[in-house]
């Protein structure tokens, strides 16, 4: 029997995924071979997708961009085996993209069943968890806060300063809430947790919930991500077969459950309060803060609000301590950043490292420029909100402070790289087009600045006093 | 969407009571809902605002609110092009309103023989395989002119 890898990632689903698998099955059957193909999530080498992976006592060989025709001649080539083929990338985790991160989040993701809780517990999972059990609330807390995690949905928040905040509120109802409605064009990072490592999500919000006394989790997911709400319920039911979620959870006396909700496609509910207004059957407009969220959230009541990836990187901080997260990363931004390298771009996919890394690092070296083989011209870094960023910055490191510095943020690491073909004023418009689409209407200056902020740059773009509606376009902003 | 079956009060009220149990039970009804019909019509306004007991005015704001709640029943399938940055970046733009100019359609419309909705959608996380669409719940990457105007043919005669 052969143990093959084939991702259900919606990334590999969307480059052909379903039908290698077809193919395989269909070849493998003809040829009397037993295969046994695991549905993995992606290695986050998104660029070789379908990337399939064949386990040798070698290791896991790798196949790039393999498609339904080319299945035959890897059969032939004999890739059950681990023989050569062009779409060859040989062993995959010393791929040199991959062998160059330091893969904290991301530990499992691709190299394991994602909804099998057995391939969880012996790759590592639940030692947080249970670590927590074992040194009780406020010391998990104290173990958040000294791994100097910070928020990675875009704002840096220090994430154990929102735990305890909760924890310290008075009252005996608290929710956990994971805000996973990554909107961002340039952001696939939370969607590949939730694709291929959905039960360190799951045991993150557990170990939540038990540090800060809450009994009930919600995750919030855009409807834009049906794969991932599909395996993630699929986790679920997993974690709740196996007693990791509902009354004692792992034997304890800790009882904690988590509901899967979908968004239906507004932008704004990515912002934590309308999020949480939405999560109560409401239009998802912003509230004003104070009060925030960890005070008055949910229904009313103290609420964590965190984003998928520093959730589920709370049981490897747990597990290994929050010093071994620590030592990773810069000055005050500390541990890994999923980058997510995306738009034109060679190499696009996921590249997990310390903080610290130049943009030129980042997009030359291990994006290999543009796909189109032209200049780069910009990165968008931080989505819509965020900011481009020319090539004269390129050496600015990755690093929330350092990015403050220059009038910039990191938000949530995801960068959209464009060539020299790109038309910039174009882009600033579409900024503002889509602030127009997506606003929720409640603040005068988006509802209607941002339909000004169009109207603007449409003068600008069409050469009418034009120095004069930059600096009210600059004012607007 | 293909599946979908006519509106049904009766259906519709057995859809709700099945959520009441639910804390902020709205989004998922309106969910469960559109699921089942393809849309949620005005009529489904007064019968929400009362299970949910709100007034009829907070249940439009509501329904209307969300760009994935439809008021009308859509095409048999709906195509969603992206449109944001990183699509952008390898020519989406372009390639979308070529497309819609081909078939004579704007943004969020559906062919005249009612098989194909065409929709605008920001971001699918497909960033690393721009420009991105998606057929019904079916992902694809690297979609380019002649690709969407086979998805269109193939949604169109079947």
């Amino acid at each position: 029997m052969t143990k093959m890898y084939i991702p259900r990632d919606m990334a590999a689903l969307a480059m052909g995924a379903k039908k290698v698998v077809a193919a395989v099955q269909k070849e493998a059957a003809a040829r009397g071979l037993d295969v046994e193909i695991v549905r993995n999530g992606s290695r986050g080498m998104l660029w070789l997708e379908p990337l399939v992976e064949v386990e040798t006592p070698a290791g896991r060989v790798g196949y790039g961009n393999v498609t339904a025709a080319d299945v035959p001649a890897l059969f032939d080539a004999g890739f059950l085996s681990g023989g050569e083929h062009k779409s060859s990338i040989g062993l995959v985790e010393q791929h040199p993209y991959f062998a160059r991160q330091q893969r904290v989040t991301f530990q499992r993701c691709g190299r394991i069943d994602p909804v099998s809780y057995a391939e969880y517990t012996a790759n590592g999972g639940y030692k947080g968890l249970d670590r927590a059990f074992s040194i009780g609330p406020a010391a998990t807390i104290a173990e958040i806060a000294a791994s100097g995690l910070r928020g990675r949905g875009g704002a840096g928040f220090p994430t154990g300063v929102k735990w305890k905040t909760v924890a310290d509120c008075p009252g005996d109802k608290r929710y956990v809430v994971v805000n996973a409605d990554e909107g961002d064009s340039g952001t696939f990072a939370d969607r590949m947790i939730m694709e291929g490592d959905p039960l360190s999500l799951i045991e993150g919000m557990t170990i939540c919930g038990f540090a800060v006394g809450s009994d009930k989790g919600y995750v919030y997911l855009r409807a834009e991500y049906p794969i991932a709400a599909q395996i993630f319920a699929e986790a679920l039911v997993a974690a709740r077969a196996a007693g990791a979620l509902g009354k004692q959870v792992r034997g304890s006396d800790f009882s904690f459950d988590i509901e899967l909700r979908m968004g239906a496609g507004a932008y704004v509910c990515g912002e934590e309060t309308s999020l949480l207004e939405s999560l109560e059957g409401k239009r998802g407009i912003v509230r004003a803060k104070p009060p925030l969220p960890a005070h008055v959230g949910l229904f009313g009541k103290p609420t964590v609000v965190n984003n998928v990836l520093s959730m589920a990187t709370a049981p490897m901080i747990l597990a290994d301590g929050g010093a071994a997260y620590y030592a990773y990363g810069m000055d005050r931004s500390r541990g890994t950043i999923p980058l997510q390298i995306a738009g034109n771009v060679k190499h696009g996919g996921l590249f997990e490292a310390p903080f610290g890394l130049t943009l030129n690092e980042i997009v030359n070296d291990i994006g290999g420029g543009a796909r189109s083989g032209r200049p780069v011209r910009a990165v968008q870094v931080g989505g819509p909100l965020g900011a481009y960023l020319p090539v004269s910055l390129f050496e600015t490191r990755f690093d929330y402070e350092a990015y403050t510095k220059v009038n910039s943020l990191i938000g949530h690491g995801g960068l959209v790289v464009f060539d020299d073909t790109v038309d910039m004023s174009w882009m600033a418009r579409f900024a503002m087009e889509f602030c127009a689409i997506e606003s929720c209407g409640k603040c005068t200056p988006c509802r209607i600045g941002s339909i000004r902020g169009v109207e603007t740059i449409d003068k600008i773009r069409a050469g009418e006093n034009v120095a004069a509606n930059i600096d009210l376009l600059k004012d607007l902003c | 969407m293909s599946g979908a079956v006519p509106w049904d009060a009766g259906r519709a009220q057995e859809i709700i009571a099945a959520h009441l149990g639910l804390e902020g039970p709205a989004l998922p009804i309106l969910h469960a809902l559109q699921h089942e019909f393809g849309h949620v019509p005005e009529v489904a306004v007064p019968q929400l605002a009362e299970a949910l007991n709100i007034s009829r005015a907070e249940m439009h704001g509501v329904v209307t609110f969300y760009h994935d709640f439809k008021r009308e029943p859509q095409g048999r399938h709906v195509l969603k092009i992206c449109r944001a940055e990183s699509c952008q970046s390898m020519g989406a733009e372009k390639m979308a309103l070529d497309f819609l100019a081909r078939l004579k359609l704007d943004w969020g419309k559906t062919t005249p023989d009612g098989a194909l909705t065409v929709e605008a959608v920001y971001c699918l996380g497909l960033c690393a395989h721009s420009p991105s669409a998606m057929l019904d719940d079916e992902p694809l990457g690297r979609v380019d002119g002649a690709k969407l105007d086979e998805l269109a043919q193939e949604a169109r005669s079947a």
